[in-house]
């Protein structure tokens, strides 16, 4: 069988342009398949595993597939904000310990997770440099995130504004680097996390700025002074970084019950607890929606794969044309070395010579267009899931 | 010795048929083959290496009548015992002067490729003046070149009979006569019969005998 290789081989080097057209011809049609059924095998499994991992989510009434794509991998609009009210009184039902999650501003387009300490504990995320959340102002990255924005413990990272047109608008927050984490292979990877109380700063709901209260103030930026309320223009100086010195000076209007957040991550004690909970927000007058995320999720997914079908059946098409398309090349093949199987037969070949040395041929071609199409797929899929 | 005797054989849906009541090629013997176009030079070649089968009489090559082999036993036969040669060289433009003079070790099991072999390859390309083209495809190749290995191809396995179909009707006459001498030389060094299909006259002085196929048929 070694000369048959030898023979096919020395003739697919001396046709290597006709070589080449056929092999990038096989290799394309299995390229597409291969990828389009890796991506999906993966974003799958990495989709499941994280709602496997989190059995419940809660949030305000809309899409479920919004609030589940937003709590689970911080994608997608935000859904309609719940107030700490809620979260308290979720908590009050006794059945779920509530982790709130406010994700609403980025910092150089990454995500940022106003959240508890208690989002590390339940996602056994660990840190791999630095310190955890101490303070306002305070910020946490994920491995992918610390790589990509180039940042290490001790450096600043700035918010995005959430709309560089709103002039009235909050302000950016310079937040500081505490510490990075373990790399997790999941959505936390990308994120910033910061307490709940820092998201409500970079939302303007709590502020630091000049003392306007001493009498050593600057009179020029008081518009009024009552018995209980400064009133300043817009002169005053509003800080964009918490530091020792002016941590004092910050303050929260308003309630804070009425604070907002995004989503919430309810961990039930048991199963049944968990039920329960389902059960006490699934009246009409609820204003909450708590959904098991496993289901929603298969449930999207369920959508993913009836359009994979579509992919399927037309790789099995772009198949049969394909196999087509080579029982010609074949045929017109044999008729253009005739003359060379007459040469072989004359001379005194063995029995199936010819069958022998197409078929090898073939299975060098369909072997290469193969690793090069799995080969392609595997980059693919890698940059893929990188981007 | 090849003995032919009350040869019949015609081609299906042909007006065509082949005769020949007794015809002998004696071992180490030259013969020329000649007759008009159409007179049955090369079916008779052909039948002789068993690639036809005759209609009636018998063929025998040595001591095998490869009509009686299967057709796995006419295959063998072939590479092992003839060498072929073809007017129009016929070799393969995938390979080199030296795989094409190896060719018939790489296509038959009955021949086993071994490192002497590839010496006595690189031994006749150096005799017919092949031995600068060793690693160039027949497409670098002048006519005389090819036909040289198209010769080296039929002599490697040293077989005891070389039948020639015109080997020299495409070439001129300088290397008509190179290619005529490299193959007589290697006959006569192999005590190898020679058959010989031509229609050059002239070249009847250097075979030991010359039948012309029209009268032997009559």
């Amino acid at each position: 069988m070694k000369h048959v290789w030898f023979l096919a081989w020395q003739s697919l080097r001396f046709n290597r342009l006709q070589s080449a057209i056929l092999i990038i011809g096989l290799a394309v049609p299995l390229y597409l398949p291969l990828t389009v059924n890796g991506l999906v095998s993966r974003y799958q499994a990495g989709l499941l595993q994280r709602a496997v991992t989190t059995p419940l989510v809660a949030g305000g009434l809309g899409s479920r597939f919004d609030l589940v794509l937003h709590a689970l991998y911080f994608r997608g609009s935000v859904p309609r904000l719940l107030r700490m009210a809620d979260v308290e009184a979720m908590r009050a039902t006794g059945y779920a310990a509530p982790i709130p999650l406010y994700v609403r501003y980025t910092a150089r387009h990454a995500p940022i997770i106003g959240t508890t300490l208690d989002y590390f504990t339940f996602r056994h995320l660990r840190l791999a440099r630095g310190e955890q959340l101490l303070e306002l102002g305070d910020c946490v990255l994920g491995a992918e995130a610390a790589a990509s924005l180039g940042l290490a413990p001790g450096d600043r990272l700035m918010t995005d504004p959430e709309n560089v047109f709103d002039i009235a608008g909050s302000y950016p927050v310079k937040l500081r680097v505490m510490g990075v984490l373990e790399a997790t292979g999941t959505p936390d990877d990308r994120a910033v996390f910061v307490d709940l109380k820092t998201t409500w700063l970079i939302g303007g709901l709590a502020h630091g700025h000049t003392d306007v209260t001493s009498t050593n103030t600057d009179a020029s930026v008081v518009l009024e002074r009552g018995a209980s309320n400064v009133t300043a223009n817009a002169a005053l100086v509003e800080f964009t970084e918490v530091t020792p010195t002016n941590i004092t000076s910050f303050h929260f209007h308003g309630e804070p019950a009425d604070f907002p957040v995004s989503a919430v991550i309810p961990v039930p004690k048991d199963e049944k607890s968990a039920t329960l909970l389902r059960g006490r927000y699934q009246g009409p007058e609820a204003t909450v929606q708590i959904l098991a995320a496993r289901s929603v999720v298969e449930e999207l997914l369920g959508l993913v794969f009836r359009i994979k079908r579509f992919f399927d059946a037309n790789a099995a098409l772009v198949g049969v044309a394909t196999a087509l398309f080579l029982v010609l090349v074949v045929l017109l093949s044999l008729r253009l070395r005739r003359p060379e199987m007459e040469t072989l037969f004359r001379v005194g070949c063995a029995r199936g010579l010819m069958a022998r040395l197409m078929a090898a041929e073939l299975a060098a071609i369909g072997a290469v267009s193969l690793a090069l199409a799995v080969a392609g797929a595997a980059v693919t899929i890698a940059l893929v899931s990188l981007w | 010795m090849i003995t032919i005797e009350q040869l019949t054989f015609h081609y299906r849906d042909s007006t065509f048929a082949l005769r020949v009541p007794r015809l002998l090629v004696a071992d180490g013997e030259r013969v020329a083959l000649v007759g008009p176009s159409g007179s049955g030079k090369t079916t008779l070649l052909h039948l002789i290496a068993g690639i036809l089968l005759p209609d009636q009489g018998t063929i025998r090559v040595g001591e095998t009548e490869p009509a009686r082999l299967s057709d796995a036993g006419r295959r063998a036969f072939r590479i092992a015992t003839l060498g072929l040669v073809f007017q129009d060289f016929q070799l393969l433009e995938c390979l080199d002067v030296l795989e094409n003079i190896l060719l018939p070790y790489r296509i038959n099991p009955a021949l086993k490729l071994t490192d002497g072999v590839r010496q006595h390859a690189v031994q006749l390309a150096r005799e017919t003046g092949l031995e600068p083209r060793l690693r160039h495809r027949p497409g670098r190749l002048s006519q005389g070149e090819k036909q040289r290995t198209a010769l080296c191809r039929a002599l490697i396995t040293a077989p005891r009979y070389v039948l020639a179909d015109e080997p020299t009707g495409n070439l001129d006459p300088a290397a008509k006569q190179r290619a005529l001498d490299v193959l007589f030389d290697q006959c006569a060094r192999g005590q190898t019969s020679l058959l010989m299909v031509t229609h050059d006259l002239s070249l009847l002085g250097r075979f030991d005998q010359s039948i012309d196929l029209a009268e032997v048929s009559r």
